[in-house]
């Protein structure tokens, strides 16, 4: 029998804002990382784990993107664009100046942090639509720069080849390999992100996010805050960039598009804005939606349409049932996929009984 | 074998271990084909993608490849790279020997990849033009005409048009990203050669509009002959604006993207567009004896031939991506004796790919280890009486000019 506690005993803040609120949180997290870190590399064969890779390196972007929407309140429709000044930052480095990966990844990483920060800087003045229109600007702007300057983007096709990352001499190229490199770093971001939300910082983000004049008169600086929370988003995303390019090997412009901005909003929303959790879920959501879709497709449209007809049927329908599949989830619980597991959870927290 | 995906879906969902699958019947030889069907460059996937399968196909049909049959699979990637890299990885994993990449983002994405698997994927019209040297970039076959090839063929083009070039003037009007700036370092080098006057002209993205630099061109430039390179939409409104501003249509030249069935019926449909020329990798039209045998294939199907086969610039183009994988399989398993090849023995099959013709709609290729675009060949298509019709043979143009500019790319 796994005994839970039954009402809130917290008495001081520090139980309140604890990582683990419960000994079973402990656990289970333990539990979640021996099955990523030495199960899952050791039983999943290569394809399954480049689609892992994919969801680990969209996790890092979605929990970057939703500090910034879901807890500060400040959208941002940019966030792709950080993430090309991540990469070409590092492919840069990486390339001319032959630094390893954890020398040009945080600098990727604080560079974008560094454009955020003024990219953040309407946010001052303007707030919602306003201020996506501002970001949007951003993203035209940065993509315009990689790709008329070929000092940042190395020439002609604005792409940089980046050599594979490499630890101890030892070239990281297998999709296991990458795995752990990636993973890495996306542990460091979800501790990080986990830790942020519940400091003081984190707290100045929400207060700004409910009511931002409230906010100014509680004593929160405003204009710091503001900008912290686009420099640590856009340092999230530089980071992806990174991973993108090293995961990929090659910086180029055309991965960091207005849509893959847009893909990750779609995450975070679905996900559940203003939670880490949910930014993961939206991560898997995102990346697992299409592939299951295809999966599903192939394994069942057979009974209906001819070969032929399925080549051309497939990718279509598939378009469909991903942008009806999301309405249908937002439908069923607006506030994403955390929600939904929230509310399963507590379900059976108190199962069989009513309350 | 589809059961199996949602067997492996369903591995894969309930987390249980799914080990590597083993080899499959090894009479069978397995391609991967990226497809873009739904994405931004939709208009060129939904002909161009069963132009591939229905070769596959027909060769299939006819026993397959040396006694061996192709099972081709195809996948979606709506032009993102994320999708390319989870479907490339699948084919992978399916065991495939040979990749047909589509889209530039994406092929770049994968280059590194299919050198270290060993893997060769071929990219006609997508990639860099520096994708040529073979040396460079051992696992990568643009095996068609890259857009400097284009560019030098369509500077060609023009000099055998106008009759010399000396004092002329040339407009290169391109769509403003890294792939419409690309030919600009050949175009530029042969300026100081031919002893023309080059202006470029910028559309950004997305192109559709286009009346200042069109009318630039032809009111103030006043150019002799315009070379242009757009995308998606954009070359049927560049078609429409030189109509507007009176520029005769048969003084421009389209790079490969800008001159298909869709887009002479955006611009207003064949009378309208007489003259517009473009260059072409793959042959364009009906006249091939390949695609009657395709028809004929239809036919004792009791089927009627498929609508996409009326597209025939991308039609065609996926019959020639599949000819040319046929054929590098073939060269494989001819020169290892047998079905059970691998990736490495596919390179070579396409380094060794020379004098096949698929009755006239693929150029002379001649692909060798050191020349991946199998030498740069075009033909020239014009828009004449409702159809496009030959202008000249299959040829290629300045090759020491792009020999240099890819030697001091590799270095």
């Amino acid at each position: 029998m796994i005994h839970r506690e039954c009402g809130i005993y917290k008495t001081s803040y520090q139980a309140d804002m604890a990582l683990y609120p419960l000994p079973i949180a402990k656990w289970t997290v333990a539990a979640f990382a021996v099955l990523l870190i030495v199960v899952a590399p050791i039983v999943l064969d290569e394809y399954y784990l480049s689609i892992l890779n994919l969801i680990v390196i969209a996790s890092v972007g979605a929990i970057g993107l939703n500090i910034l929407v879901g807890y500060t309140g400040q959208i941002s429709i940019g966030h792709a664009a950080f993430m090309s000044v991540g990469a070409y930052t590092a492919a840069n480095l990486a390339v001319r100046f032959d630094m390893p990966f954890w020398i040009s990844l945080p600098a990727g990483g604080l560079m974008a942090a560094a454009i955020g920060a003024i990219v953040g800087i309407p946010s001052l003045r303007i707030k919602g639509l306003y201020l996506a229109i501002a970001t949007l600007a951003a993203q035209l702007i940065i993509e315009w720069t990689i790709n008329h300057v070929p000092w940042i983007s190395g020439g002609v096709q604005a792409s940089i080849e980046v050599p594979r990352p490499s630890l101890f001499g030892i070239s990281l190229d297998t999709q296991r390999e990458l795995y752990f490199f990636l993973m890495f770093f996306a542990v460091l971001a979800v501790v990080g992100a986990l830790n942020l939300v519940r400091s003081r910082v984190g707290r100045a983000f929400v207060a700004i996010r409910d009511q931002d004049i409230a906010a100014e008169i509680m004593g929160i600086n405003i204009f710091r805050y503001k900008l912290l929370a686009f420099a640590i988003s856009s340092f999230y995303a530089g980071v992806t960039g990174v991973l993108y390019t090293y995961y990929l090997g090659i910086a180029n412009y055309e991965q960091f598009q207005l849509v893959v901005s847009i893909d990750y909003l779609a995450m975070i929303i679905i996900g559940g804005l203003g939670s880490i959790l949910g930014s993961i879920f939206g991560a898997i959501f995102i990346t697992l939606l299409p592939i299951a879709i295809r999966w599903f497709m192939e394994g069942f449209g057979y009974l209906l349409f001819t070969q032929a007809e399925l080549m051309n049927i497939v990718p279509h329908m598939r378009l469909v049932l991903f942008g009806a599949l999301i309405i249908v989830f937002l439908v069923l619980e607006p506030e994403g996929l955390n929600r939904l597991w929230q509310n399963v959870r507590n379900y059976f927290r108190v199962w069989p009984f009513a309350y | 074998m589809r059961p199996r995906f949602l067997l492996s879906g369903l591995g894969l969902l309930a987390g249980m271990a799914v080990t590597a699958t083993p080899a499959l019947a090894q009479s069978e030889i397995v391609v991967g084909l990226m497809c873009d069907r739904t994405g931004p460059t939709q208009t060129v996937g939904v002909f161009m993608c069963p132009g591939y399968h229905d070769y596959i196909n027909l060769v299939n049909s006819k026993g397959g490849v040396e006694g061996h049959k192709i099972r081709a699979i195809e996948i979606d990637n709506e032009y993102k790279v994320p999708q390319a890299v989870e479907s490339y990885q699948l084919f992978k994993k399916e065991g495939a020997v040979l990749v047909g990449l589509y889209g530039t983002p994406q092929t770049q994405a994968l280059t590194q990849k299919l050198t270290e698997d060993k893997i060769p994927g071929t990219a006609p019209g997508f990639g860099t033009a520096s994708a040529a040297d073979g040396i460079r970039y051992p696992y990568v076959f643009p095996i068609a005409a890259t857009y400097w090839s284009q560019g030098a063929a369509a500077v060609q083009h023009a000099k055998s048009q106008l009759g010399g070039l000396e004092g002329k003037k040339i407009a290169y009007i391109y769509y403003d990203n890294p792939a419409g700036r690309e030919p600009l370092p050949i175009l530029e080098d042969l300026e100081k050669i031919e002893g023309f006057e080059l202006r470029t002209f910028a559309v950004p993205p997305p192109g559709v509009e286009m009346g200042p630099q069109v009318l630039d061109i032809t009111r103030r430039f006043r150019a002799d002959f315009v070379i242009s390179h757009l995308f998606g939409r954009a070359p049927s409104v560049s078609i429409k604006e030189f109509k507007r501003s009176g520029y005769p249509l048969d003084k421009i030249v389209s790079f490969v993207w800008g001159h298909s069935e869709a887009d002479i019926q955006a611009a207003g449909g064949w009378e309208a567009t007489e003259g517009y020329s473009g260059i072409q990798f793959a042959g364009v039209g009906t006249d091939y004896a390949v695609l009657d045998d395709i028809r004929a294939m239809y036919k004792a199907e009791g089927k009627d031939a498929p609508k996409e086969m009326d597209s025939t610039v991308y039609y065609n183009r996926g019959v020639l991506i599949a000819a040319v994988h046929v054929e590098a399989i073939g060269n494989a398993v001819k020169a290892k004796g047998g079905g059970d090849i691998s990736g490495e023995d596919v390179k070579a099959g396409l380094e060794s790919i020379k004098d096949f013709s698929l009755t006239g709609l693929v150029p002379p290729l001649e692909v060798t280890p050191a020349d991946h675009e199998g030498g740069g060949w075009v033909q020239v298509f014009r828009v004449k009486g409702g159809k496009f019709e030959a202008v000249g043979d299959w040829f290629r143009a300045y090759p020491e000019v792009l020999a240099k500019h890819l030697k001091a790319e590799r270095s």
